[in-house]
């Protein structure tokens, strides 16, 4: 568990605008260790989804990564061109999409979409990849039977397990799955989630699990990075994020996800006053302090940076 | 999906009858069959006589249906300023319009094509914005000038290729082709390029707006993080999901293609049914204008019917009817 699969260093990615340019992310650090999944959570265009781009290499234009370094073991990868990237997507790191009724080609069967992915990526011959296509097919809990058949015939949740095995098939090491289960039903979410989990664990496979929702970052991360505003808010083992959080967004964050505990029903949800700043209007300083009510004066004139690697917050600056 | 083939074909049926009405009422009504048969001298017993042979007296739905069953058969009456049988004279220029029209119509769909791929994928470099600007011209400028501007270049200035005719033709059967000589191959380029350069530019871009589209699904990007290299991801994955709409278009323009042949082949005086059409209308020859009217019918139903083959054949989600069709 030790060993790190993938290093980010202060990653800062930028779209060029009419008036100058717009800071996606700003300044991220992390990494991922072997077999780890590792929580990304944080509000709509907080850059979760954009440091997934920026891993895997697909930016949308124009924006591109300006600053820092993406090492995945021993390469650095954030400098790669586009025909040596492909030999890392699929093969190394592999993405997961939030809805599988779009992730799939309408117009081919699942099993030729599996085929064409193992033998982009692994020296087999055509049965063999055929196989290794059913065998995953099967694991994912899928009838190998219905190996020619087209994504419309499947359901939802289906059609995610299919996802799923098209992002395993080639046996990557990190599986960036972006808001996996947002599109799901919820009792289907958490077999989707469980079979993920499952999966990778098998593998000693590392994810990095992008979500908006606290209760996926519970039951299946074990370290978990908060995002605000393009940066870093805190990131530390996900038990003590979440009965210990230090960062104020982050109280904030988990003080006003809903639980179903008896008792609870009838108490009023917690909100955070105000919304996320807009990436061309970020405000001096911490970006949360507008909303915080711990906020100081250092807190609007100088930007923390993440302390004792855990949180970025100017509370926490002497102890 | 074998009742869906089966309700096309019953709707196909229905249309050529419609268009075979049309056909009947322009040839029973516009001027006075037995007057321009006979000349205005005739006797009343000739007039009697034409009258009774070709059934004139006879209620009206009869002498439809008998125009149908004798259109069936080939037969669409006599040319009144020729005398000949019409059905002769469309079988004789017929082969040269469909020639030409095939030659164009695969120049439309293949550079067509190719360039709306070119110009989607390079969609900001400089020469797809070139090709982006120029093809404006061709969907601009009339077919007869460019057919007279084509003409002036390489016929008349650079002596390149000749400017009217069908050159050497090699008779097969019936069939009188052009493929297969030089003078003939060389008397197509101009023609078919004319024809076909207003076809070329609609369905480029028509598949550059498609491939940008496709090109913009999460299904594309997940090809891409499956590692597909680019080239796969263009050619197998976005261009099949970009032809169902383009098809669609392209079939009904492939039609055009052969009706519109007129203006081309008057420019080139080319010896096809488009050329038989213009005189028969300086002629009021309403036998062939209404057998030509039937052919043009029939080429479109014909075509629209290969579309939704098409269709069922790319796209399994209409073979499953979960799918309507995305345009008619």
């Amino acid at each position: 568990m030790s060993e790190s699969i993938l290093r980010v260093q202060n990653l800062r990615v930028v779209f060029p605008h009419r008036h100058g340019e717009l800071v996606a992310i700003d300044d991220v650090s992390f990494e991922v260790k072997k077999g780890e999944i590792l929580g990304f959570v944080g509000e709509s265009g907080a850059g979760k989804s954009m440091t997934g781009a920026a891993i895997i290499g697909l930016i949308d234009p124009p924006g591109y990564v300006e600053q820092g370094e993406i090492w995945l073991e021993d390469q650095r990868i954030d400098q790669l061109d586009m025909r040596a990237f492909t030999k890392i997507r699929g093969r190394r790191i592999s993405m997961v999409f939030q809805d599988p009724l779009t992730s799939l080609n309408p117009l081919r069967t699942i099993g030729d979409q599996l085929i064409e992915t193992i033998q982009m990526h692994l020296p087999v011959s055509q049965e063999e990849a055929k196989r290794k296509a059913m065998a995953g097919l099967e694991e994912v809990g899928i009838d190998p039977a219905r190996f020619n058949a087209y994504p419309h015939e499947f359901s939802g949740g289906m059609r995610q397990r299919v996802v799923i095995a098209l992002a395993l098939s080639a046996e990557p090491e990190l599986i960036i799955a972006d808001e996996p289960t947002t599109a799901l039903d919820v009792s289907v979410q958490a077999q989707v989630l469980e079979l993920l989990k499952k999966l990778c664990r098998e593998r000693n496979a590392s994810v990095i699990l992008i979500t908006h929702d606290m209760g996926v970052i519970a039951e299946t991360t074990d370290r978990v990075a908060v995002l605000y505003a393009g940066r870093l808010a805190e990131i530390g083992p996900t038990e003590k994020v979440l009965h210990q959080p230090e960062h104020p967004y982050t109280r904030g964050l988990i003080a006003s996800t809903p639980s179903v505990e008896l008792g609870n029903i009838d108490t009023e949800l917690f909100q955070i006053e105000g919304a996320m700043p807009r990436l061309d209007a970020l405000p001096t300083g911490c970006a949360f302090h507008p909303r915080c009510e711990h906020a100081q004066d250092r807190c609007v004139e100088q930007r923390p940076d993440l302390l004792q690697e855990r949180v970025a917050c100017w509370l926490y600056a002497d102890g | 999906m074998l009742f869906i083939i089966l309700r096309r074909l019953l709707q196909a049926i229905v249309v050529l009858l419609l268009v075979a009405l049309v056909a009947f009422t322009i040839f029973r009504y516009i001027g006075d069959p037995v007057e321009s048969l006979l000349g205005q001298e005739a006797t009343e017993a000739d007039r009697r006589a034409l009258i009774d042979r070709l059934g004139l007296d006879d209620p009206i739905p009869v002498q439809y249906l008998r125009f149908v069953t004798n259109a069936l058969q080939g037969d669409f009456g006599v040319s009144y300023r020729t005398a000949e049988q019409v059905s002769g004279l469309i079988a004789e220029r017929l082969p040269a319009t469909l020639e030409l029209a095939l030659v164009s119509a695969l120049f439309a769909l293949v550079v067509g094509t190719l360039l709306g791929i070119y110009t989607a994928i390079y969609r900001d470099g400089f020469v797809a914005h070139t090709i982006m600007s120029s093809s404006l011209i061709g969907v601009s400028l009339p077919t007869f000038l460019i057919g007279v501007l084509l003409i002036w270049v390489f016929a008349v200035e650079l002596g390149w290729l000749p400017s009217f005719g069908r050159g050497e033709t090699v008779q097969i059967g019936f069939w009188s082709t052009g493929f297969l000589t030089a003078s003939g191959l060389k008397s197509l380029i101009l023609p078919a390029i004319t024809l076909g350069l207003y076809q070329m530019t609609l369905i480029m871009r028509l598949v550059r707006a498609e491939m940008l589209e496709v090109l913009r699904q999460d299904f594309i990007r997940f090809a891409r993080a499956r590692g597909l290299p680019d080239r796969v991801v263009y050619f197998g994955h976005a261009l099949k999901n970009t032809l169902v709409p383009v098809i669609t278009v392209a079939g009904l323009q492939l039609g055009a293609i052969v009706a519109f042949a007129i203006i081309t082949e008057t420019v080139f005086q080319w010896p096809g049914v488009g050329l038989l059409f213009v005189n028969a209308v300086f002629f009021v020859d309403i036998p062939v204008m209404s057998a030509y009217l039937l052919l043009v019918g029939t080429v479109f139903v014909v075509i629209n019917l290969i579309v939704d083959l098409l269709y069922l054949a790319i796209d399994p989600r209409i073979r499953d009817g979960q799918l309507r069709r995305k345009a008619t």
